[in-house]
């Protein structure tokens, strides 16, 4: 056990070690690079590190949020309910909780795919599992949020309600696909 | 407002689950710091870009290659350039925000950001491993396909 936390807290250094160090190399590169263009074009310059200071600025105050949104929810939400719920429920039920649990704020895509894996191997329904998938891909709520600030309401609303309906076109209409060619293949 | 939203809800959310379980809110701290750390380079390039974009682009260059709500070819380059490309979405919005600002209209700026998202050339190889040929190539064609459709969708009700 205590073995466990020395391991993890080393690989937690190491992690922060890595990241520092690729941002002080990202940052010499940009300084270099922009103090050349500074030279050559200074007005240009400076006239775009204001716009740059301005959406910087709004992405310091929105983004530390949305990750620690995000770190909460890995500790507080396990991998198994979502792997518990979505396995039994199908029809409409079925499908608002795929898109429930895909909205919800924790991991990314490849995280998703092992356990849309485990669903199928449980003989979950195949739209569902899509659904879930594509909308843990395409509309996690902190994202939604960051979406509204940097491209309007209006704009994050329609978006996500069209691709909503779209993800749930495409997950019926690749159940439909593979149930037909699983039968065809029986038949024969 | 929408920062202040959420970094409210965040608050509230932290201080319950350090009442509850410190150990749990230190892991969901570290995770988030970790997270941040790694995100910064890509922050930084993107704003530089959008400093860059702004500073030496002409808004009339922006509109004659990303200002059109119909031209079929335009959108299908901003959705393949969505697909292939692994920006974390967090800061390809902003990016997107920031074309709109520069010129650049609804449509393919909405093609890159959904097939950013929905379509995943780079988690491929995860993909195929876990879901099988079929799945995957099926999922992907109709999320690009469904991405020009909804983008299409976006420039006439916008």
């Amino acid at each position: 056990m205590m073995e466990n936390k020395e391991k993890e807290k080393i690989r937690f250094n190491e992690k922060i070690k890595s990241g520092l160090i690729k941002l002080i190399k990202f940052s010499i590169i940009i300084a270099i690079l922009l103090g050349g263009l500074y030279y050559f074009f200074p007005n240009k310059i400076s006239s775009g590190l204001g716009i740059s200071g301005k959406y910087g600025l709004e992405m310091v105050t929105i983004f530390p949020a949305v990750l620690v949104l995000m770190g909460l929810a890995d500790v507080w939400i396990p991998k198994s309910l979502i792997n518990k719920y979505l396995g039994k429920e199908s029809g409409l039920r079925g499908v608002l909780l795929s898109i429930f649990l895909g909205t919800l704020p924790t991991g990314p895509l490849y995280i998703a795919f092992p356990i849309a894996a485990e669903l199928l191997k449980k003989k979950a329904r195949i739209s569902n599992v899509m659904i879930f998938l594509g909308v843990w891909a395409s509309s996690k709520i902190p994202q939604i949020g960051v979406e509204i600030k940097f491209l309007g309401l209006r704009f994050a609303l329609i978006r996500h309600s069209l691709t909503l309906i779209s993800l749930i076109i495409i997950g019926y209409l690749i159940e439909y696909i593979y149930d037909h060619r699983k039968q065809r293949e029986a038949a024969n | 407002m929408v920062a202040i939203i959420i970094n409210l809800i965040t608050i509230i959310l932290l201080i319950y689950t350090i009442s509850k379980d410190k150990t749990k809110a230190k892991k969901a701290f570290k995770s988030a710091l970790v997270k941040f750390i790694n995100l910064l380079p890509m922050m930084l390039i993107i704003i530089v870009m959008i400093g860059l974009i702004f500073g030496f682009i002409p808004p009339e260059l922006i509109k004659s290659y990303l200002g059109s709500d119909s031209n079929l070819i335009e959108i299908m380059a901003a959705a393949l350039f969505g697909a292939i490309t692994m920006i974390p979405s967090l800061v390809a919005l902003p990016l997107a925000g920031s074309l709109i600002e520069a010129g650049a209209s609804y449509t393919p700026v909405t093609a890159f950001i959904t097939t950013l998202t929905m379509v995943g050339v780079v988690t491929l190889p995860v993909e195929l491993k876990e879901l099988g040929k079929e799945l995957t190539i099926l999922r992907n064609i109709f999320a690009f396909i469904f991405a020009i459709v909804i983008s299409l969708l976006i420039g006439v009700i916008i």
